[in-house]
């Protein structure tokens, strides 16, 4: 039968080989390029501005640089915590403890990385002694890594093994957490970093450890035992157990490494504000899951990719400046942030059941 | 461990005690099941042989698929002792039980909806290099794919994309997955819940084919079936099942589908099995 390559499979049915299924991917795409085109075209008719390109008239650019960097630069230090939800949820749970993970881990590693001398002066803000200062940088990494860790794995530990919904686990996490980093200095702020710990957020830094950390769990995630276990769990906890995936300890290390990335992006973060305080953080989780789930990633589990949360977190920082760009309020913001979160889980719904009746 | 079974072999009333030792793959004594207070089995001696091919019949809820359930560990057991591969085990899950050599098509699948064919085939045994890297050991996609193209074969099932998502596929498909995938590993007992129950005449007269190949290659099976004509066309030997427990145990040669179906109604109960009330 002509080129296509056809197979008669179970009820005589034919198959085309030729058509490819379409990505969900490819629909976040098409949702990103549609906002960035109506705030160009909102720019142009309000501001008599172009959103995207360059206005400045100059020969070595087409696209305005300075307002791309600021897009993903908003969103690097969040989209390091949706590529933690990105798996949780695949895997069929929910994280509510990143945000106060970073609080706390931001406090607790701040404390190590502090210098002791101020302009000639004893450090003002100084949480912890002397013994504490002026230390290499690996010192505050580890530690706030190790907090990271201690988080995660307590989360995973409660789901995995008393079968707490995860919802109720992580919340819980979300408001011990946020104590925690409320008790560590009464709620004084820490700062004055050293050099070192000042690079860790300084610049593009943040862009690079997103964009790299997206591409390794884009691999983890796609080519290793973990990836398609965190998807077969998701979609078939019944089925995985039943083909012999260790479940439970499959749960422990999705959460840990959640925690893990939570760190990451409070090191990020406190090194880029200079300063660490108990309220940082707050609200976090609620963007990397919108994020995530604007990114396609379906909140029954099973689906979804790191690639669609990369494109997620690009609608949100697109969104965010974009508002910045028309000079809306930020209540605004928030209102149509809200909007698109539910609108993304409909659009999930309604693609679940249309693939089902196809 | 020989001896541990030698012994309870001649000490209990089991149905062929004449056995063997070194032909009995799998062997069960008192095993039994509480869910709280539901005796879903109780007091099951059971006992299969190399090369053999044993039907489980029983009414709906009658305890068979608690039974895979136990042997399977796919949950604990609330008492017994099972035997296989000539030593008494205590499988902590599946995986442990899949890797001393059972096979099994659970009667609710255990297929992974969003995954594909090959991933389905191969979960939890999936095919890897660089393994050092533990859990994030890498996927060798194409190695799974030849493999799961050359088992589909040599089962004759033939499913039309096997790079699609299960969650597309008709239901008799999809069982055709699940044998195919027992079908694939070689193992020391192979065990089907009813596996043709929603299949259609043709796809039921593949995955007969495909236990009629296993019959010849001389590997055990444990079939579930509510289906007369295929368990007397396919097994050795039936077990019935009624009520949680075992109450009747025939030989094919000896027995045809009337008698079965008193047993199943508990119109009659085999001398031994008298206390199965
Ligand atoms: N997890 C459970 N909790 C409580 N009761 C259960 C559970 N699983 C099974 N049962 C009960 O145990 C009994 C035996 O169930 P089982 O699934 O073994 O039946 P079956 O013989 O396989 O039936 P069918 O032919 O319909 O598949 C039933 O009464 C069932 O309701
Ligand atoms: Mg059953």
């Amino acid at each position: 039968m002509s080129g296509k390559q056809q197979a008669h499979g179970i009820g005589g049915l034919t198959f085309d080989a030729k058509k490819r299924h379409w990505p969900n991917e490819v629909n976040v795409f098409g949702a990103l390029v549609l906002i960035v085109a109506i705030f160009e075209v909102l720019g142009q008719i309000l501001m008599g501005q172009s959103f995207l390109f360059d206005s400045a008239g100059r020969f070595d650019s087409i696209f305005n640089e300075a307002r791309l960097t600021i897009i993903i630069l908003q969103v690097s230090i969040v989209g390091i915590i949706a590529i933690g939800s990105t798996q949780v949820i695949i895997s069929g749970g929910i994280d509510l403890s990143p945000g106060s993970v970073v609080g706390v881990t931001a406090m607790v590693a701040m404390s190590f990385a502090q210098v002791a001398q101020v302009n000639g002066n004893a450090n003002p803000t100084a949480a912890l002694g002397d013994w504490a200062h002026d230390l290499p940088v690996i010192a505050p990494i580890a530690v706030g890594l190790a907090c990271g860790l201690v988080a995660g794995l307590v989360n995973g530990m409660i789901i995995a093994y008393t079968k707490i919904p995860p919802f109720i686990a992580t919340l819980g996490m979300m408001v011990a957490a946020r104590g925690a980093s409320k008790w560590w200095t009464a709620g004084r702020p820490i700062s004055f970093p050293t050099e070192n710990y000042k690079a860790l957020g300084a610049g593009l830094t943040p862009v690079f450890i997103f964009i790299g950390l997206a591409i390794l769990f884009f691999l983890v995630l796609r080519y290793t035992v973990y990836g398609k276990h965190t998807y077969a769990i998701g979609s078939n906890e019944d089925a995985a157990r039943m083909s012999g995936i260790q479940v439970e300890r499959h749960k422990v290390l999705v959460y840990t490494i959640a925690g893990l990335l939570a760190a990451i992006a409070a090191l990020v973060l406190s090194s880029k504000n200079l300063t660490a305080q108990a309220g940082m953080g707050v609200m976090y989780e609620l963007d990397a899951i919108a994020m995530t789930v604007i990114g396609g990633v379906s909140l029954t589990g099973g689906r979804g990719s790191i690639v669609g949360t990369v494109l997620g977190a690009l609608i949100f920082g697109v969104i965010i400046s974009g508002f910045t760009f028309l000079r809306l309020d930020a209540y605004y913001q928030e209102m149509v942030k809200g909007v698109i979160i539910v609108a993304a889980v409909v659009l999930d719904q309604w693609r679940q059941r249309r693939a089902g009746t196809r | 461990m020989a001896s541990d079974l030698q012994t309870n072999i001649s000490g209990a009333s089991a149905p062929h005690s004449g056995a063997r030792i070194g032909d009995v793959v799998l062997r069960t004594e008192g095993l039994t099941k509480h869910y709280g207070g539901v005796h879903a089995l109780e007091g099951a001696n059971f006992e299969i042989r190399k090369g053999e091919h044993v039907a489980i019949m029983g009414d709906n809820g009658a305890g068979k698929s608690t039974f895979v359930r136990q042997i399977t560990a796919v949950e604990q057991r609330t008492r017994g002792k099972i035997w296989f591969d000539g030593r008494e085990v205590q499988f902590e899950g599946p995986l442990e039980a899949r890797h001393a050599g059972i096979e099994t098509v659970f009667q609710n699948l255990a297929l992974a909806d969003d995954l594909n064919v090959p991933d389905n085939l191969f979960l939890g045994r999936e095919k890897t290099f660089w393994n050092f890297l533990g859990p994030f050991r890498v996927l060798d996609y194409k190695a799974m794919r030849a493999a799961t193209m050359a088992g589909l074969e040599k089962t004759a099932v033939k499913i039309p994309n096997v790079g699609q998502a299960i969650r597309n596929m008709s239901g008799g498909q999809r069982q055709c997955v699940a044998i195919a995938r027992t079908a694939t590993f070689h193992s020391k007992l192979t065990i089907m819940d009813e596996p043709t129950a929603a299949l259609g005449v043709q796809e039921t007269a593949q995955v007969e084919n495909i236990i009629r190949t296993l019959k010849e290659d001389g590997e055990p099976l444990i079939l579930i079936s509510h289906n007369m004509r295929q368990v007397m066309d396919l097994c050795d030997r039936i077990v019935v099942f009624r009520r949680g427990r075992i109450c009747a145990n025939l030989r094919k040669e000896e027995t045809d589908g009337q008698d079965i179906v008193a047993y199943i109604t508990g119109a009659k109960t085999q001398p031994e099995y008298a206390d199965a009330t």
